[in-house]
This record gives structure tokens, C-alpha cells and sequence, in this order.
């Protein structure tokens, strides 16, 4: 069940009207659709009108309003198909008006509401088995007296077990308040299974009192109905209070997953170079544009396979940061070595020149980039929790993109010589590490990294030429409280202060929530210099 | 010893910072120079480079059509990088070096609010072209935006009336700052004299440049699912809209639900959210690109063909948007206004601004106030279509005079008028 | 016998020192305010209120940038939360100029007209004193030197050091950032403090008052490089610049280098806080993104720009990073970030100790090469010259 329902629907009549409906109509009466001529309740009405109708026409005509081809002219109700003009009522083909000349009504989401309860209506009684359940869930978000007749009849022909469970839900909301005791007692037992907040609302009013003082009175009249509301209540409050808990944590998680994806490729070029790359934000946003122009490429010559797009946008996104971050190195950062504080200043004009190179080229504006099908949309916990698929798309990713990063860091020779640079820069020369290629390799490596992180915020934050800024205080922030050249420091940074955040945003607020966790930095750094995993080794002096 | 060098040094240098800032000569009388003050770097070139262009566009056309009082206008287009002090330094450069008769331009408050004391100072004249909170009348800006009863007001009603879905609760989100601030002020008491109490409002503010907006969104569900119908109102600025909507629209809150308007969400932010989740949510401006008359498809047109013309990157996916249509209903007041006075004369041209109309592009005809240097302007309200632009749902019958005071906050009721 | 203390000042900067000081002290006393007030406009040697303005302004970024130099240039600490300091005084001089505003506001109130409009009814304590003009300036220097002091004492006791303290100081004017943006922290959230009519009750906007501002800006910028070459070139100094090359040997010698950063520290705040102090009246606005990390890297840039280690090169540094801004966003406004970003670029690659060093090795060059016939060209002077 889902998580909101308050809509009052004035469908009584015609759902009356349902129960004694003939099927098959040839057409449609014009007389019904008067009121689409009228003002807005008439339009409201003549669709209400068409749900009781019912058949093909009735839908045909809904489908068109839907699609903004219903128009009128003079009192006359017209479907505009392309260059075509059709009478609505009867389907046929009208001559005397061109397509042009009509004006289609404006379709609101009051008129979007209507009709897309007219729709589920239709369709509870006659759909398949997965449409039935869609339709019952729509209507029972908006059960309403009214809606009664209609679920008790659908009721009776349901067979589906999902579908029935639904429904006497949503005609167990309604029952709540019905004069018989015994059938709001049952309405409360059968409440117990549902996780939306609007029926706990509804059930905690029945287990309170009303009126002050002395003078209160119980809500509901009748202790054994309330008994059973109790029960309800705490077994939803459970649910909820579960559902919600596992929101904040997978708040915090994703956070912390977009903190990882953005510092990663920093805590290796930082680690082992000691350099501080402040256009690594803008290596994120080379990673988004790239991706943007891998969806553009798949608009234009694969649209079919749109939905794929962002998988090939990982290898491209990653060669093509890795490019760049090798040009970077080449030309300047390499000469830069042992003097971090100067890098520091290189590296921010560099991400000026970029910053401005994506606006003058791609303008100024942000890109929209659209999430596939298989990222749209999430799971419900219930109780207004929805996981996104796009956020658990990205948690994956970056445990992914992690365990990549760790088999090469542990189990190949280039992670080695990594290692060893990070460790010790003059020991491992002098043992034969190439240090030059190793640097560069860790460079395009880690530059590669942050064009994969890009690829993943283009799926759920803006693309622009300036996006990198907002990411890159957070990047530094997970990698020095995680410590220096430390896969897995950075990893329970990000995480920590992801869910911390989360945590700390629901009490109070998330400027707050920013500044308390930017203190905590700073007073952890005093306690641990070095991050929270140390460099092993041993320094003199740094 | 280098020290005798380092002080030469010194000596040279602040002489010659003295001689770049000195005057630069005189200047050929046969134009009119016109200001362009809007940033094209820093966060905000996001927006307001678009207003470059439009004033850009507009000039070649009043050039075409053979300037102002015989005189070619010049454009002087500076950049002030979304850096509010540098604002205040372009902008007294604009009128007292380069002298500038007019500076279209600014769009944050605090921009305005940074060069409002320079053009008092020089008493120069600014066209203001965005919507914003009110509070505020200079004799030397024109706003050619919405007061909040232009945009704001005219919104909440819809959403309150039987049309738009007869919300009971509210949800005020903003950006941290002053327009947010004041709009929810002045709809705060709006909805009091509605009849809306306190409990029924949620106000939440978040910081600029947020980009998750997974806590607040769940607040929002639960606030939405006390049992009346809700809607939002959002003043959420800049890129910040982009992760809200995303947000928005995989965590399943649909239009028809818990409806969000905003007022600082148009087809130029619209460009960077694919809005196929985003159906039916709604957006209150005084134009709309989808908007159909004669005036605004020339303007769309001669937009299109000037971002093609100039090497606009993605030239043919450009759009036109309010602030838009307001610098360029601006700049044709102005030079109705100047040649009425036959002078650029500051004050002068303040004079006979008063009372000038103009054919805007949203199919009205828009009249500059005779007292309150605020245009007339009428409200549309639009909801959210699949190609990103709006579907416009309701609209008033006539423009709406301004009120920069409102009278719904305090200590406003005697104010009118400059 | 130790010397005199006014003696020593005297002694720390060579008698042509001096005398460029005076002449730099004649034309700001002077020169600019005969040439704004007295010469008539349109005049050649005319100097318009926005030249002034923009020079004080910069001259405010050189004393930053000098504050900077003693810190980065001479204990090498880099510090990316300077913005901060200057903030921090500009806030602290702002909340005097706003209530200095009085019942001119527009809503006529004896409070700030962002107090009215959130509905505050009287000051928050931390307002405080704030009508006073002594408690002011008393405020612009404590208030950072506090933050600073509190700051300072635990990261360097905790001996962080290099990058680590870069990014922290970098957290801390971020997090201070957000705070001021918050409308409810009084301070006026986003758009700050703005719209100043006076102050010591004369006119902001008048001829005269500018060019007083303008030359306190002068006089600060002269005091700190003479405070600044005095430091350098005392016992402290020479310190301090062993900490910076060797601070492990520093300390097994016998010296805590705790004392002696924290000192150089609170005061390159304190500087820092005057600056903004002198700031805000001049531009007319103080608002939070003055502490903004990209504004404190900006002062960072200025510094290796003109030349780290020399306090001229900072006051250069300032001065050209400025004046390429300003110049660059009104020629090439779509284009100047590929500018600045490649003179960054640039000076850190091909320039290592600025454009001083860049002078130093052609005046070097020059000599050796004027040199040349009679003696040997002596690689030595070049690389002397370099490091001196």
C-alpha cells in the first residue's frame, strides 16, 4: 500500500451506475459529454460520467483527454488526431473544421486524478492480474465511502489473492467508521497489516479520547474495537519505526557511497604523490559530461537501446578523466613533486581553465541526463520510505569500483610499486620501482576513478561545468580524516560521515547537521593526525 | 641589500594601479553605452548568462531598427563572477568610467542589494529583471521581475483553490536566503488569513548548493501523510532544484499526490532534469515560453536565430524564459522612456518611464507604474510538461499591479510608492 | 645592552626603505586626496571615486596578502582559512557601520533591517557594544585573534602540520561559512551587511571620508611591512625560519616552536581582521562568501604569485592577481578564468619564488652579463641573488 490517500472523490454516482451498467456500447451519448463543453467541475464530472459508462469509447475519449487531443468547438466535443478531426462521441471523421482551429483542454492534475481514477476503475473490474492490482492500489490510496459498492463488488469476482488482500484493506479503511461494531472491529484487525501512516493517523483517533477534562469521551464507543485498534497500532508503528530507521541508515549509506565514488581517486593520487589536486572535482565533472555525451550518441543512433547507456558511459567516462588527468600530470603536476602547497595552487588554476573550457563548450546551463528505466523508481518500504533504485544502483557501484581498486592495489605488480611509492618515494626508486611511470599510472588510475564517480552523479545530482566544486571540501574531508594513501580509511570515512550526517540532518537540520560534522573533523584531526588509519613507517619528519 | 628595490618597486606599482583606474579619455558621442552587468562566470552564469544574451539580442535589434535618438547603443558587457563585492565595483565602473546610461543586470537579492548604494550614489539607473522578495523601492532601479504578489500569492491560491487540488497543508522549502525567507514570511501570513494554522506549515530551508535532499524529501512524506491533501511550495534556488527533482521523482512523490510549484524553476532550469517524472508538477512565472501569440513566437524565433548566429553553445536547444522576457521588456522601456525624454538623463528618463507599456512577449500589455517603479504584469501558472516546458493551467485575466510592500508583513500598511 | 625597541624598528629597514615609505606615505596622505577632492574632474591627474575605491580595496588584499606572506612565506604554514580572519573583522567593523545606519533603514527601526524583518525584537547579546566605534576596532582585532589563538594552540600542540592543517583550516572557514549563511545566527544570512550611510557619524559616501579610508589602508599596509621586516629580521624571525626548514631540530635544540607559530599565527589573523575591517566600508558589503573556500585560496595565490618569502612579493602579488581581475572580467569577461587559471599555472611551474624571484634572476643576469667582459659569469651571484 502506498503511502498517501486523502482524495476525496465524488465517484459515488457513477459507480452506482457501474454496478447496473450494460456493456458494449456502440457509442458514446453525446449528452455525456456536455460538461466537458462547461467550466472545470463539469469537465471533473463528464469524465466521472465516462468511468460509469465504461467500455472502449469511454476509454478512447479518456485516452485522448489524457493526451491533450480532446478539444471543443462550440459545444461540439472533437478528438484531434494528427490533421484529422473525429466527432468524440461517435468516432467518426469530421470535415467541416480543421485540426488547427480546435483548442484542446488544459489537462491539471485534478483532471490527471480523475481520470486516472475513472482509468483504475475501468480496469478493476476487467484488467489483467498485475493492471487489477495497480487499480486497486490507486483506488485504495483514495478509499472513500463512495469507493465502497465498488470494492465489494470487485470482492466478490476477485480471485487473486495480492489483488483481494489489497482491497479488503481498502474497504476495511472505509469500514472503520461504519455503524456496526463488529464490522469495525474486523476493519481494525485487518488494518494491522498495513505500513502507511495515513491509517495509523486513522487508528490512533480511534484509541484516543475527544473532548477535555472530565467531560472526554472515547472516540470509539465500542473497548473491544478499540482493543483491536491498539494491536493494529503497535504492529504498524513497528513497521514504521523499522521502515524508518532502515530509510535513515540507507540515506547515510548512499551519502557516504557518493563521499567514496568523489574521494577515491583522490586518496591515491593524494596518497601516493602528495599532491593536492583541487581540480579533482573537476575530473567528476569531465566523468558527467562524458556521460552526457554517451547519452546524446545513444539518442541519436541507438535509441532503442537508451536504457544501456550508462553502461557504456563507464569505460568511456574512465578513459577519458584518465586522459585528462594524464595530460595534468605530463604537463604540471610532474614538475611539482615534493613541493605539495605549490600543486595546490597549479591544480586550482588548472580547475579554473576547466571549469570555464565545459562552459564555453557545453554553455553554461545544467544537462539533464536521464536515468535509464531500470534506475528510475525504487522499492517501497511502506510507511513513505522508497529506496531508490538509482541510489542502490550507486551503493553497489561503489563497492564495485572499491574492489576493483583494492585487487589492484593488492594483487597486481602496478599495486605494488603503488604501495611502495606511497610508502617509502626514495627507497622504492632505489630498488628499481619506476617511480616517474609509476606516478603517472597512479595518476590516470586515480583520475580514471573520479571520471567513474562523475557517471554516477550524473544519475542523481545536476551536471554542469561547476559541479565538481560542491564535491571537492567533501573529498578532502574523507581522505584526510581517513588517513593518507588508505583504501580503507577512506571507506569508513565517507560511510561515516555519510550516516552520521544523515543522522545528525534529522534532528537538526542539514546546515547544522554540515557545520557539526566539519568540527568533528577538525577536532578528530587533533586527536589523530595522521586520519584514522595511520601510514605505517617510519617518518622523522614529514 | 634589495630592500631599495622593493620600495621603488612599491612606488612604481601603486602609481601605475593609480593610472589603469584613471580615467580613459573621452568617448565617441555618436553611441549610447549601455551596461551589462550579469555574471558569466562563478555559480550563478548558470542563469544569468541567458539575460546577457536577451540584452545582447535586444540592442542589435534596436540598432537594426536605428538605435535611440539617432545613436547606436553600445553594449559594455562586464563580468562581476558571481562575486557580490565585485558586483558593486563593476557596477561603479559601468557609470562612472565607462558612463553607461543605463546597466541592465544583478540577478541574486544580494547583488541588487550590492549595487543599490553605488547607483544612488551616482544616481545611475538599473533594470532589475527577476522576480524577488519585495522590501525594497530605489528611485534609481526599475523591476521589471514579480513582486511576490505577482508570483508567489497568485500560486498559493491556485493550489488552494477547488482547481488546483484545495490543499490543507503546506510545505515551504527553500534555499537559505532572503527571497526564500520573505516569500514564506509574506505566504505564511497569506495562508493565516486563509485559514491555514501553524501546524498545517512546514518550513524547512537548506543551504546553498545542497544536492541531497533524501532527509527532507522523507519529511515531506511524513508531513504528507497526516491525512490532508499537501502541496509544496518551493523556493529552492539554482542547482539545487536538479538533485530535489531527481530526488522527487524516484522517490515516487507524484504531482497528483503532493503537487510542488515553484518560483525559481523555469525552461532554462528545467534543461538540466529530464522531466518525464515530473509531470503535472507546477511552476508560477508572468511568462512561459509554451505561450502562444504572434509577439512571443517572434521573440522565440529571433532568440533562436541570435544563439545560432553568435555561436551559442547547443544553439538549437535554447529556450526563453521570465527573467528573459523581462531584461528584454526592460531594454525596449528604456529606449521608449529615452527617446520620450530625449535625453539619457537620469532623472529624466526616471520621468518618463512612469506610465510606459509595451507589448511583452507573455501577450499582454504591460504598463510600467506610475508611483512604484514595479511593472503590471499578469501570472500564469503552469504544470510541468514531458518536453520541459509548461503547460499553462490558469492564468489572470489582466496584468496585476505590483505591491513591493506587502501588506502582509508588519509595519508595511503605510507604505506605497517612492 | 639590547637597543632600544624604537631603534631596532628603525634599524630593521634600510634608510632608502624609509625613504620609499615616505614618498609611498606622501602620495596616499597627499597626492590621492589633493587629486580626488581638490582637482577638478575631467583634470589629467583626476582621480575618480572609483579609482580610489578600487585601490583601497586592493591595498586591504595586500595587507591579507603581507599577513599571509608572515605566516606561509616565513613559518611555512599555509593556511586555507584566512578568509576567514579577514571576515571574521569585516563582520566585527560591519555590525558597527550597520547600527551606525540608525532609523534610516527602510523600515525606520532602531534595529538592523534584517532583524525587523525576521521579527526580532531587541539585539542578541554578541550585539552587544556594538554602537561603539572603540569597541568596534577592539572586536576587529580580537575576534580573529581569538578564533585564531583557540584554533592555533591545538592544532600546532597537536603538531599538525603541512597539508593536514591546509585542509582543516579549509573546514573551518567552510564551516563558519555555513553559519553566517544561516538567517538565524544574525548576521544577515546570505546578503550579509549592506547599505551603510556613515561612520563616526560622516557621510560613507562622501569624497572626504573615502579618502581617509583609503589612506588607513595605506598606513595599515605600511605598518605591517615595517612590523613585518622587523619580525623577520629579529631573533623570533630567524626562529621561526628554522621551524619552518627543520622543525625537528628546532625543538631537540631546546625552543618550543608551539610559542612561535602560535604568536606569528594570532597575528597574521589579527592583520587579517584590520584588513576587513578597512574593507567592508570601502565596497560597501559584507556578506558570507568572503569566507568561502575559494576566496581563502585566492589569498594563497596572491602570496605565490608576487613570491612567497618576501613580504614585497605578497603586496605584488596582491596587487597583480587584483588588477588582472579586474581588468581581465571587462575585457574578456567569457574568457578570463583561462587567464588567471594559466598565470597560477605559470607562476607555480616557471616561476617558483613569484615574479620577485622572476626580477631577481634577471637583475641578476643582467649583472653578470654587464660583468661579463671582466671577470668570470659567476653562477654564484645568480643563485645567491635567487635565494636571497
Amino acid at each position: 500500500m502506498k503511502f498517501l490517500s486523502n482524495f476525496v472523490f465524488r465517484l459515488g454516482l457513477w459507480c452506482a451506475a457501474m454496478a447496473l451498467a450494460v456493456s458494449a456500447h456502440a457509442a458514446v451519448h453525446p449528452d455525456t459529454l456536455v460538461g466537458f463543453a462547461g467550466d472545470f467541475s463539469g469537465r471533473i464530472a463528464a469524465i466521472e460520467a465516462l468511468g460509469a459508462e465504461g467500455g472502449d469509447d469511454a476509454r478512447r475519449i479518456l485516452d485522448a483527454l489524457e493526451a491533450g487531443n480532446l478539444g471543443v468547438i462550440d459545444n461540439r466535443v472533437l478528438i484531434v488526431e494528427g490533421d484529422t478531426v473525429l466527432d468524440a462521441a461517435s468516432g467518426e471523421a469530421v470535415t467541416d473544421i480543421l485540426a488547427s482551429e480546435v483548442d484542446t483542454l488544459t489537462v491539471n492534475n485534478r483532471i490527471r486524478r480523475a481520470l486516472s481514477s475513472a482509468r483504475a476503475a475501468l480496469i478493476l473490474i476487467s484488467g489483467s492480474q498485475p493492471e487489477r492490482l495497480a487499480a486497486a492500489n490507486t483506488l485504495g490510496e483514495s478509499a472513500s465511502p463512495t469507493l465502497l459498492p465498488l470494492f465489494e463488488r470487485a470482492l466478490a469476482a476477485e480471485e487473486d489473492a495480492s489483488v483481494r488482500a489489497v482491497l479488503i484493506r481498502a474497504a476495511a479503511r472505509v469500514n472503520l467508521t461504519d455503524p456496526d461494531p463488529t464490522l469495525r472491529r474486523k476493519a481494525a484487525q485487518d488494518l494491522g497489516s498495513v505500513t502507511d501512516p495515513a491509517v495509523r493517523n486513522l487508528l490512533a483517533a480511534l484509541v484516543g479520547k475527544t473532548g477535555e477534562g472530565s467531560a472526554a469521551t472515547w472516540a470509539e464507543p465500542d473497548a473491544s474495537v478499540r482493543e483491536a485498534a491498539a494491536e493494529s497500532l503497535r504492529a504498524i508503528d513497528r513497521r514504521i519505526t523499522l521502515a524508518q530507521s532502515t530509510g535513515t541508515i540507507f540515506t547515510g549509506l548512499s551519502l557516504g557511497s557518493i563521499l567514496l565514488l568523489a574521494a577515491l581517486g583522490l586518496a591515491i593520487t593524494y596518497g601516493v604523490m602528495g599532491v593536492i589536486n583541487m581540480a579533482h572535482g573537476e575530473l567528476l565533472m569531465v566523468g558527467a559530461y562524458a556521460t552526457f555525451v554517451v547519452q546524446g550518441l545513444f539518442r541519436t543512433y541507438l535509441p532503442n537501446w537508451i536504457d544501456a547507456y550508462v553502461i557504456v558511459a563507464l569505460p568511456v567516462a574512465f578513459t577519458i578523466a584518465a586522459l585528462v588527468g594524464v595530460v595534468m600530470e605530463r604537463l604540471v603536476l610532474r614538475h611539482l613533486y615534493g613541493r605539495p602547497l605549490e600543486s595546490l595552487l597549479a591544480t586550482w588554476g588548472l580547475s579554473l581553465v576547466l571549469i570555464q573550457a565545459a562552459r564555453v563548450i557545453f554553455g553554461p546551463q545544467n544537462l539533464e541526463l536521464a536515468n535509464p528505466t531500470w534506475m528510475s523508481g525504487g522499492i517501497d518500504l511502506g510507511a513513505g520510505v522508497v529506496l531508490p533504485f538509482n541510489r542502490i544502483v550507486i551503493i553497489f557501484f561503489a563497492g564495485f569500483v572499491l574492489l576493483l581498486l583494492w585487487m589492484m592495489m593488492q594483487k597486481t605488480r602496478l599495486g605494488m610499486f603503488v604501495r611502495a611509492v606511497t610508502q617509502n618515494r626514495a627507497m622504492a626508486g632505489c630498488v628499481g620501482v619506476p617511480t616517474a611511470r609509476v606516478d603517472t599510472l597512479a595518476f590516470a588510475i586515480g583520475s580514471g576513478v573520479a571520471g567513474l564517480g562523475g557517471v554516477a552523479l550524473s544519475q542523481i545530482a545536476n551536471v554542469g561545468p561547476a559541479m565538481g566544486q560542491g564535491y571537492i571540501v567533501d573529498a578532502f574531508m574523507v581522505v584526510v580524516l581517513g588517513g593518507v594513501g588508505q583504501l580503507a580509511g577512506a571507506v569508513w570515512a565517507a560511510l561515516g560521515l555519510g550516516v552520521v550526517s544523515k543522522f545528525l540532518e534529522g534532528w537538526a537540520g542539514a546546515v547544522i547537521a554540515k557545520i557539526l560534522v566539519l568540527l568533528f573533523i577538525i577536532i578528530f584531526i587533533q586527536k589523530r593526525p595522521q586520519g584514522i588509519f595511520a601510514l605505517k613507517g617510519r617518518f622523522a619528519d614529514d | 641589500m634589495h630592500s631599495r628595490r622593493h620600495f621603488i618597486k612599491a612606488l612604481v606599482l601603486s602609481a601605475s594601479i593609480a593610472a589603469i583606474g584613471a580615467p580613459l579619455g573621452a568617448h565617441a558621442a555618436d553611441t549610447i553605452k549601455v551596461g551589462i552587468l550579469h555574471s558569466l562566470s562563478g555559480t550563478m552564469a548558470i542563469s544569468e548568462t541567458a539575460l546577457k544574451n536577451t540584452a545582447l539580442l535586444a540592442i542589435e535589434e534596436i540598432n537594426a531598427n536605428g538605435g535611440v535618438l539617432g545613436k547606436q547603443l553600445e553594449p559594455v558587457v562586464v563580468d562581476p563572477a558571481s562575486d557580490w563585492p565585485l558586483f558593486s565595483e563593476k557596477a561603479r565602473q559601468l557609470i562612472s568610467q565607462d558612463k553607461v546610461a543605463v546597466v541592465f543586470g544583478c540577478w541574486t537579492s544580494v547583488s541588487r542589494k550590492s549595487v543599490n548604494p553605488v547607483f544612488k550614489e551616482l544616481n545611475g539607473l538599473l533594470f532589475y529583471p527577476v522576480q524577488y522578495e519585495g522590501e525594497e523601492l530605489e528611485k534609481n532601479v526599475f523591476y521589471t521581475g514579480a513582486a511576490p504578489n505577482q508570483q508567489a500569492i497568485p500560486a498559493v491560491e491556485y493550489l488552494l483553490s477547488e482547481e488546483g487540488g484545495a490543499a490543507k497543508r503546506f510545505v515551504l522549502l527553500g534555499t537559505d536566503y532572503v527571497y526564500p525567507r520573505t516569500t514564506n514570511k509574506i505566504l505564511r501570513a497569506f495562508l493565516h488569513a486563509k485559514g491555514v494554522k501553524n501546524e498545517d506549515i512546514y518550513e524547512e530551508y537548506t543551504p546553498f548548493g545542497h544536492s541531497d535532499y533524501q532527509t527532507i524529501i522523507a519529511n515531506i512524506k511524513k508531513f504528507a501523510a497526516a491525512g490532508k491533501k499537501t502541496a509544496v511550495v518551493s523556493t529552492i534556488n539554482g542547482d539545487s532544484n536538479v538533485p530535489f527533482y531527481k530526488e522527487l521523482g524516484n522517490a515516487g512523490l507524484k504531482a497528483t499526490d503532493v503537487p510542488v510549484v515553484a518560483f525559481s524553476v523555469g525552461e532554462e532550469e528545467l534543461r538540466g532534469v529530464d522531466t518525464k517524472p515530473l509531470i503535472g508538477h507546477l511552476a508560477a512565472w508572468n511568462y512561459f515560453e509554451s505561450l502562444k501569440n504572434p509577439t512571443n513566437d517572434a521573440f522565440i524565433a529571433k532568440y533562436k536565430d541570435w544563439a545560432k548566429k553568435n555561436g551559442v553553445p547547443n544553439a538549437d536547444s535554447v529556450v526563453t524564459n521570465d527573467p528573459m522576457e523581462a531584461t528584454y521588456v526592460g531594454i525596449n522601456l528604456w529606449k521608449q522612456a529615452v527617446e520620450k525624454a530625449g535625453t539619457t538623463d537620469t532623472d529624466k528618463v526616471i520621468a518618463a518611464l512612469s506610465g510606459q507599456t509595451f507589448k511583452a512577449p507573455s501577450g499582454f500589455t504591460l504598463t510600467l507604474d506610475k508611483t512604484n517603479h514595479h511593472l503590471h504584469k499578469p501570472v500564469f501558472i503552469g504544470e510541468v510538461r514531458a518536453d520541459g516546458q509548461f503547460d499553462v493551467v490558469w492564468k489572470t485575466k489582466a496584468p496585476i499591479r505590483a505591491q513591493p510592500w506587502s501588506p502582509y508583513i508588519a509595519g508595511n500598511e503605510s507604505k506605497q510608492g517612492l | 645592552m639590547r637597543t632600544p625597541l624604537t631603534l631596532r624598528l628603525l634599524q630593521s629597514t634600510p634608510r632608502s626603505g624609509w625613504l620609499a615609505l615616505a614618498i609611498f606615505a606622501a602620495v596616499a596622505w597627499i597626492g590621492v586626496p589633493l587629486a580626488h577632492l581638490v582637482v577638478p574632474e575631467g583634470h589629467p591627474l583626476y582621480l575618480s571615486a572609483y579609482t580610489v575605491s578600487l585601490v583601497g580595496k586592493i591595498l586591504c588584499y595586500m595587507v591579507v596578502a603581507v599577513a599571509m606572506d608572515l605566516i606561509w612565506g616565513y613559518a611555512g604554514i599555509l593556511s586555507l582559512g584566512h578568509g576567514l580572519f579577514f571576515a571574521l573583522g569585516g563582520y566585527a567593523f560591519g555590525m558597527y557601520l550597520m547600527r551606525q545606519i540608525g532609523r534610516d533603514g527602510s523600515y525606520g527601526a532602531d534595529l538592523p533591517d534584517f532583524m525587523v524583518f525576521l521579527d526580532w525584537k531587541e539585539l542578541p547579546w554578541y550585539w552587544l557594544g556594538s554602537d561603539s566605534f572603540l569597541w568596534a576596532i577592539f572586536l576587529t582585532m580580537a575576534l580573529p585573534g581569538v578564533v585564531a589563538f583557540i584554533f592555533g594552540y591545538f592544532a600546532f600542540r597537536s603538531r599538525i602540520k603541512g597539508v593536514y592543517f591546509s585542509i582543516i583550516t579549509q573546514a573551518l572557514t567552510y564551516a563558519a561559512m555555513l553559519l553566517f549563511f544561516r538567517n538565524e545566527t544574525g548576521f544577515g544570512g546570505n546578503n550579509g551587511f549592506t547599505d551603510f550611510k556613515r561612520i563616526l557619524g560622516f557621510d560613507i559616501t562622501s569624497g572626504a571620508t573615502r579618502v581617509v579610508l583609503f589612506a588607513l589602508s595605506a598606513t595599515l599596509l605600511m605598518l605591517c611591512l615595517i612590523l613585518g621586516r622587523y619580525l623577520i629580521r629579529s631573533r623570533f624571525g630567524r626562529v621561526l625560519a628554522s621551524i619552518r626548514d627543520a622543525e625537528s631540530r628546532v625543538m631537540f635544540i631546546g625552543y618550543n616552536p608551539l610559542h612561535y607559530k602560535l604568536f606569528i599565527w594570532t597575528l597574521s589573523a589579527i592583520l587579517c581582521g584590520l584588513a576587513g575591517a578597512l574593507y567592508v566600508p570601502q565596497v560597501g558589503i559584507i556578506n558570507p562568501s568572503e569566507m568561502s573556500p575559494a576566496n581563502s585560496i585566492e589569498i594563497a595565490v596572491w602570496v605565490a604569485v608576487g613570491g612567497r618569502g618576501t613580504l614585497i612579493g605578497a603586496v605584488i602579488g596582491a596587487g597583480i592577481v587584483s588588477l588582472a581581475k579586474s581588468f581581465f572580467t571587462v575585457t574578456v569577461p567569457e574568457y578570463w578564468p583561462f587567464f588567471l587559471g594559466g598565470i597560477f599555472i605559470v607562476v607555480t611551474l616557471y616561476l617558483p619564488n613569484g615574479v620577485v624571484g622572476l626580477w631577481r634572476r634577471l637583475w641578476a643576469q643582467r649583472k653578470a652579463t654587464d660583468a661579463a667582459p671582466a671577470e668570470d659569469p659567476t653562477p654564484a651571484a645568480a643563485i645567491k641573488g635567487a635565494t636571497a
